[in-house]
């Protein structure tokens, strides 16, 4: 599936703005596992799913993608193996294009783009059907443009969009951070459930415990630009939060309680 | 004198036609796409010389127009590779580009200026107030004919991916476009469209001369404008009327400018004005996000949302 060998990357390196964000990163996705990744303020939670995504290119390692290293392919061509959804909702869709235009888009995420019309009669049905299951009532929007929306609506419309063609892994980048706790929470719902019908691979980053060690099979916390922590199985269900924040003490050597921008409970 | 002023509207029309060709070029960069191209100065005075040239020469309109679009689309490459390959910022891209055409376009020319007749040249459009009812025929069937293609393109699959660019950059990458490519696509497209608007002001205004470029991007903006100004509720979502309003943008903006030298304003300053217009509309885009939008509090609550996090 996913696997990542000693990645690193320096941002501005040669300045004094110099920062190493990832400092070896090692990690071995299996197929179907879902990850959740939590730490610190600057921890290099969102780099590793930037790495992973191309938004840049990394300095050196390997990110494996089935066996393939993709390390070198833009990121519009990593594209065709990765749904993503990222902390704003205003990035992951078209503000302009009508909820259907965006949708017919990244439903040829990955395929070539040709002179064939951009979205045809069966796709609108079938999008309004898989609108419909959202329960927002978008299916009589399809047409409307997707900047008339609210950040939720866009955040769940973007989670449907990069699932629509089967990822081989979902990178979610704390996707609810932005929404208020009652909108969030049905998001994340909506992210379990779309897991779970696709039977997909994610990796989902987020600041809060709780919710990191109630969804998904597997856990990482990220400390400096590495992973200091992962468990998977029956020993990350029976973590707790007071769990957690003794392990990170433990391993990073640093005081947790007097950094409150950390991690939130 | 009012008589002068009424046998000088079709005229304005017929002129308004051919901006408004021009400002669909326009339209495609900086409404579709998002970058403003400056490579327009440039590009309508390259379709309007390789026009005069082909024509003079005794090729039949048809190819010199074929040439006219085909070069211009040259032009627009020319700045898309500085812009994505090079990573040239797209305004001084285009600038780059049209300065490099000055000196192609007299080139071109072989001089600085071209005579076309049409009594002695083959033209398709000509200001000839004899022949200005044919002309203002053909311009709107070109128009409708251009607009009708567009919104062809504009609807297939990677028509979208090139409006997908323009709306947002990260989500197109993301979905996988590459968005180099749609972008060069774009001004190529765009500088087609324009150099062939030059190649028919050449034929209208009986000449190609190497400045007739200045302040072009100044003017395609102002129709398309005022023809979102004054006809943009009428065309709603749609794409096709919304190129229509910027053809009538071009139009409005011809008879306005007829009715202003009719009234007797020095035409020396119809450029300072159209800049004005401009800028005064560029404004308040950005005035009303500023000052009086939903998005300025949006943008706010979610400041103060994030500040809550980080406190908590
Ligand atoms: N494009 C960039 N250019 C320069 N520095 C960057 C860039 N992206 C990230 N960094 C730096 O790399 C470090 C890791 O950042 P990253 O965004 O991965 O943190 P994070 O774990 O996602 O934190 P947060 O919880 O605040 O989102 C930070 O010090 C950050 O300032
Ligand atoms: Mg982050």
């Amino acid at each position: 599936m996913l696997e990542l060998i000693d990645v690193r990357k320096t941002f501005n390196p040669g300045t004094i703005n110099a920062k190493r964000a990832l400092c070896g990163v090692d990690l071995k996705l299996n197929e179907g596992d879902f990850v959740t990744i939590i730490g610190g303020n600057g921890a290099g939670k969102s780099t590793t799913l930037n790495a992973i995504a191309g938004a840049w290119p990394i300095d050196s390692g390997e990110i494996k993608i089935d066996g393939a290293n993709v390390a070198h392919l833009p990121e519009y061509k990593r594209a065709k193996y990765l749904g993503r959804v990222f902390q704003d909702p205003m990035t992951g869709t078209a503000a302009t294009m009508e909820i259907q235009e965006n949708m017919a888009i990244a439903a040829r995420r990955g395929a070539p783009r040709t002179l064939r019309w951009g979205i045809s009669a069966k796709e609108k049905k079938q999008f309004r059907e898989q609108l419909a299951t959202l329960e927002l009532g978008l299916e009589d929007r399809m047409t409307a443009k997707v900047g008339l929306l609210s950040g939720g609506q866009r955040q769940a419309l973007t989670l449907l969009m990069a699932t629509l063609k089967k990822p081989k892994i979902l990178l979610l980048d704390e996707h609810t951070a932005a929404l208020d706790p009652k909108t969030a929470a049905k998001v994340l719902e909506l992210s379990d459930k779309l897991i779970a019908e696709n039977h997909l691979t994610a990796m989902m980053v987020t600041h809060n415990m709780k919710d990191a060690i109630a969804h998904g099979n597997r856990l990482i916390m990220m400390h400096e630009g590495r992973i200091i922590f992962d468990v998977s199985g029956e020993e990350k269900q029976k973590l707790t939060v007071d769990a957690l924040i003794e392990k990170f003490s433990q391993t990073s050597g640093e005081e947790f309680a007097n950094d409150r921008t950390l991690l939130s409970k | 004198m009012f008589i002068n002023y009424l046998s000088s509207l079709p005229g304005a029309v017929a002129q308004g036609i051919i901006w408004g060709i021009m400002a669909i070029g326009v339209y495609i960069t900086f409404k579709i796409l998002d970058i403003a191209d400056l490579t327009v100065d440039g590009s309508i005075c390259t379709g309007a010389s390789v026009c005069a040239v082909m024509l003079t020469s005794g090729q039949p309109v048809w190819l010199a127009l074929i040439a006219a679009f085909i070069v211009g689309m040259l032009t627009g490459l020319m700045t898309g590779i500085f812009h994505t390959f090079m990573g040239i910022p797209a305004i001084l891209a285009g600038i780059l580009t049209q300065l490099m055409l000055w000196s192609i376009n007299l080139k071109i020319m072989g001089t600085s200026q071209i005579a076309l007749d049409v009594s002695k040249n083959n033209l398709l459009v000509t200001n000839r107030v004899a022949f200005l009812g044919r002309t203002v025929l053909i311009l709107t069937i070109f128009a409708i004919a251009l607009i009708a293609l567009l919104y062809w393109f504009f609807g297939t699959e990677y028509g979208s991916s090139v409006r997908a660019t323009g709306a947002n950059l990260g989500m197109s990458r993301a979905q996988g476009i590459n968005t180099n490519i749609t972008k060069i696509f774009g001004l190529v497209l765009s500088n087609g469209i324009v150099a062939l608007s030059g190649a028919l002001l050449a034929q209208y205004q009986g000449s190609s001369n190497n400045n007739m470029g200045k302040g072009a991007i100044v003017i395609g903006l102002a129709a398309v404008i005022i023809g979102d100004a004054l006809f943009g509720w009428l065309a709603k979502n749609n794409f096709a009327l919304k190129l229509l309003a910027v053809v009538f943008g071009g139009i409005v903006y011809y008879i306005v400018y007829s009715t202003v030298i009719y009234i007797g304003l020095d035409a020396d300053l119809l450029k300072l004005l159209s800049a004005l217009l401009v800028a005064l509309f560029l404004a308040v885009p950005y005035w009303k996000n500023k000052y009086f939008s939903s998005h300025a509090d949006a943008a706010k609550r979610k400041k103060s949302g994030k500040e809550g996090k980080e406190n908590a």
